[in-house]
């Protein structure tokens, strides 16, 4: 997580400018999808717009949606859920989705 | 449905004139109840149990997409493709929102399950101002599962009927015929209904209208207007609306994970995935390769094909043309247009593509595609690729010439070359991998090994030099996965019977034409000054003998002639492995070439082609100078 967050800095600046989810990006603890660990609760802060936003909208995932990272396979391709739901997400484009790691107590 | 829907319809082409009328809009006649909902909905079953059995499947015009048609009471009832939204991002989508676009009436299929994905589209079809009913399917599943949904809050958000269903036991159906009588228009969201009353203004149809709005180029082009750029500010209204009333509506007390959750999980993760796929692979060699290709194969190829049906033709050609003649050379010789091209047509690939049609379907429906998409996901992206071509490769090992047209499914031209020039390049088709396999077998593990070895090395080559060559990047993978279920039997065979027809219908031609253009090429001398050019390459490089030249080019003719032809050789092990990588590398067989061109463009076809002829000789001799 601590690497992730270095290597995106230069993003994190951008997302801080564009994105409504500043009080999170305060709290440094942005990561790009595709370093969540498996098992983890996320809170999504932001999606590449275009096709991928609509897409993301029409299962249910949004910007601020809690999503739980289901698996993490080698390489970066995550899988999450919501609900029932279960979507596969490349890595390439994991790379491009930034979500907070939710601590338990905020649960 | 009260008549007046289509004269209404009617009335409104009218003042659209510069529009060209779609496909379903030349049918008038009968007013169309639509069936519509998210993919793996039960939509089929709920279409079965509505029409009966007086049902036709054709496909959409212009594209490879099923358009199935059926009779319910007065209505034409359409299955439509399963979609997430009623936009224009692939073709299901078009096909599907065409369809919607016409609907007098539209039953939307929701999985009680998926309320928050499904309801997305039930408000967007509502916000297009169609009638609908809503049917909530699986409300087994929703007991099983502890989940509490109350049906008539929910119906009374929306404003339209709901049915609570259990399409596979057929529960709930008797209320569906009075339900469609009540179809009615839902609630709209009132932020949408003074832009939707300026476009309607614009483009006459209230579902049109709102397409335009959530910026669809094609519908917009269709009015010779532009698109306009709302569309993210609509859709999360709506999503907010859906996650509104689902949390209203519905209460999840559900905490136990369920064994299939938990095999699909499995399929997902390499350590457990990938022993997964060894012994599906292993179940669909027996099934496809052992069954199909030995058994079945035998008995249609050479019982049938061979022994009475060839005999038979050619007994009577030979009635009108004498057998000597150049004609009957072509229609009932060696490579008849005639004798072999049926043979091979429908006594070979015929058993051999059904088998691997079932066996996809099969992975398809049960859930297990997706997840093994997503496992490979990662290393096909170093080839250029994302999990999704894991299809086509797969389909490859079937019919090369099949899973060529399957490329089509793929997102990007960059992908569709990539994955096409694999096929052709190094995927051997099951009637190859039949004889390869036995051939293997006698040459010794030394030569299995280096044989694998090499093709893989070929492939991964191939995919890396493309990727870099090929400007662009691998599409990202985004993929709903359904949840692991046991397939339905007449799905299945349904959408086997549909694809292997349509593969028939596309291709057969192509092997015709093939047929004839070898049996031009022989008959002209051709074939056998091709033949007498490779002697040299074969003896001196690739140090095999003469006779591996013939092989190499009835292999032109059907890939599996080709490694045939070796069978009766004196070879070494080693020049059995010399001569089996060649013949898996060297150019595919004459159909698919043609399908390849057809659906690759002449250019780009020809390319590959005569990159396999380079690589398949220049890799079996590097290969030839190592181990001979």
């Amino acid at each position: 997580m601590m690497i992730a967050n270095v290597r995106e800095e230069g993003d994190l600046k951008g997302m801080q400018a564009t994105q409504p989810t500043a009080e999170a990006a305060r709290r440094k603890n942005i990561i790009s999808l595709n370093y969540s660990p498996t098992g983890e609760w996320l809170r999504i802060c932001s999606i590449p717009g275009g096709l991928t936003f609509t897409q993301f909208i029409r299962f249910g995932i949004s910007e601020g949606e809690r999503i739980l990272c289901l698996e993490r396979l080698p390489g970066g391709t995550i899988v999450v859920q919501k609900n029932r739901q279960q979507i596969a997400i490349g890595h390439n484009l994991a790379k491009q989705i930034f979500v907070v790691v939710i601590e338990a107590q905020e649960e | 449905m009260e008549p007046g829907a289509t004269s209404r319809q009617l009335r409104h082409l009218d003042k659209h004139k510069h529009r060209e009328l779609t496909f379903l809009e030349r049918d008038f006649e009968r007013p169309k109840l639509v069936l519509a909902g998210n993919p793996n909905v039960g939509k089929s079953l709920i279409f079965n149990a509505l029409s009966g059995m007086n049902v036709e499947v054709s496909n959409y015009p212009g594209t490879t997409v099923e358009l199935i048609k059926g009779r319910f009471n007065a209505f034409d009832v359409y299955d439509t493709p399963g979609v997430y939204g009623v936009s224009s991002f692939n073709d299901e989508e078009c096909v599907a929102r065409d369809i919607i676009l016409e609907a007098d009436c539209i039953i939307n299929v929701v999985d009680a399950t998926h309320l928050e994905r499904d309801l997305f589209l039930t408000q967007q079809l509502i916000d297009m101002g169609k009638k609908i009913v809503v049917v909530l399917n699986f409300m087994d599943e929703v007991k099983k599962q502890n989940i509490q949904i109350d049906v008539a809050v929910l119906a009374e958000f929306l404003g339209v009927e709901v049915v609570p269903v259990i399409a596979v036991k057929r529960t709930g159906f008797d209320r569906l015929s009075a339900a469609i009588e009540m179809a009615q228009e839902g609630i709209q969201r009132e932020e949408l209904h003074s832009s939707l009353h300026a476009m309607l203004r614009v483009v006459g149809s209230q579902a049109e209208a709102l397409l335009v709005l959530e910026g669809d180029e094609i519908v917009a082009s269709r009015h010779g207007i532009r698109p306009s750029v709302l569309r993210d500010e609509i859709y999360i209204s709506r999503r907010n609306r859906v996650n509104y009333v689902v949390n209203t509506v519905c209460r999840d007390d559900s905490t136990h994970v369920r064994f299939s959750e938990r095999i699909g999980r499995w399929a997902l993760k390499p350590a457990t995935g990938i022993p997964m796929l060894i012994l599906f692979l292993y179940c669909a060699y027996l099934f496809v390769g052992k069954f199909t290709a030995q058994t079945v194969v035998n008995f249609t190829e050479k019982e049938i094909g061979v022994n009475v049906w060839e005999p038979w033709i050619r007994g009577l050609i030979t009635n009108f043309l004498p057998s000597t003649s150049w004609w009957s050379a072509l229609l009932v010789g060696e490579f008849g247009v005639i004798s072999m091209t049926t043979t091979y047509l429908l006594f070979l690939l015929l058993p051999l593509v059904l088998a691997f049609y079932i066996t996809l379907a099969l992975m398809e429906d049960s859930g297990y595609l997706p997840r093994l998409a997503t496992m490979v996901d990662r290393s096909f992206s170093g080839i250029g690729l994302n999990g999704r071509a894991v299809i086509p490769l797969i389909l490859g090992f079937g019919c090369v010439t099949s899973a060529t047209i399957t490329t089509r499914l793929l997102s990007t031209e960059r992908e569709k070359t990539i994955a096409t020039a694999i096929l052709q390049f190094v995927i051997p088709c099951s009637a190859q991998i039949a004889v390869i396999a036995a051939l293997l077998a006698g040459a010794g593990v030394k030569a299995m090994i280096i044989y694998g070895v090499v093709i893989v090395t070929v492939l991964l080559v191939l995919g890396k030099l493309l990727n870099v060559v090929l400007k662009g990047e691998s599409s990202p993978l985004l993929l709903d996965l359904p949840p692991m279920r046991l397939p339905r039997i007449d799905n299945v065979l349904r959408k086997t019977f549909f694809r292997t027809y349509q593969f028939m219908k596309e291709a057969s031609g192509w092997f015709f034409i093939g047929a004839l253009s070898v049996g031009v090429a022989q008959l002209t001398g051709f074939l056998g000054m091709l033949e007498r050019a490779l002697v040299p390459v074969v003896t001196n490089w690739m140090q095999l003998p003469a006779g591996a030249a013939t092989a190499f080019i009835m292999g032109v003719v059907r890939r599996d002639f080709g490694a045939a032809g070796l069978y009766h050789m004196a070879l070494t092990p080693m020049q059995i492995t010399v001569a089996l990588i060649t013949i898996t590398l060297f150019v595919p067989c004459i159909a698919s070439l043609m399908v390849m061109m057809k659906e690759r463009g002449f250019r780009e076809g020809f390319v590959i082609w005569i990159g396999t002829w380079i690589a398949a000789f220049a890799v079996g001799g590097i290969v030839s100078q190592l181990i001979i």
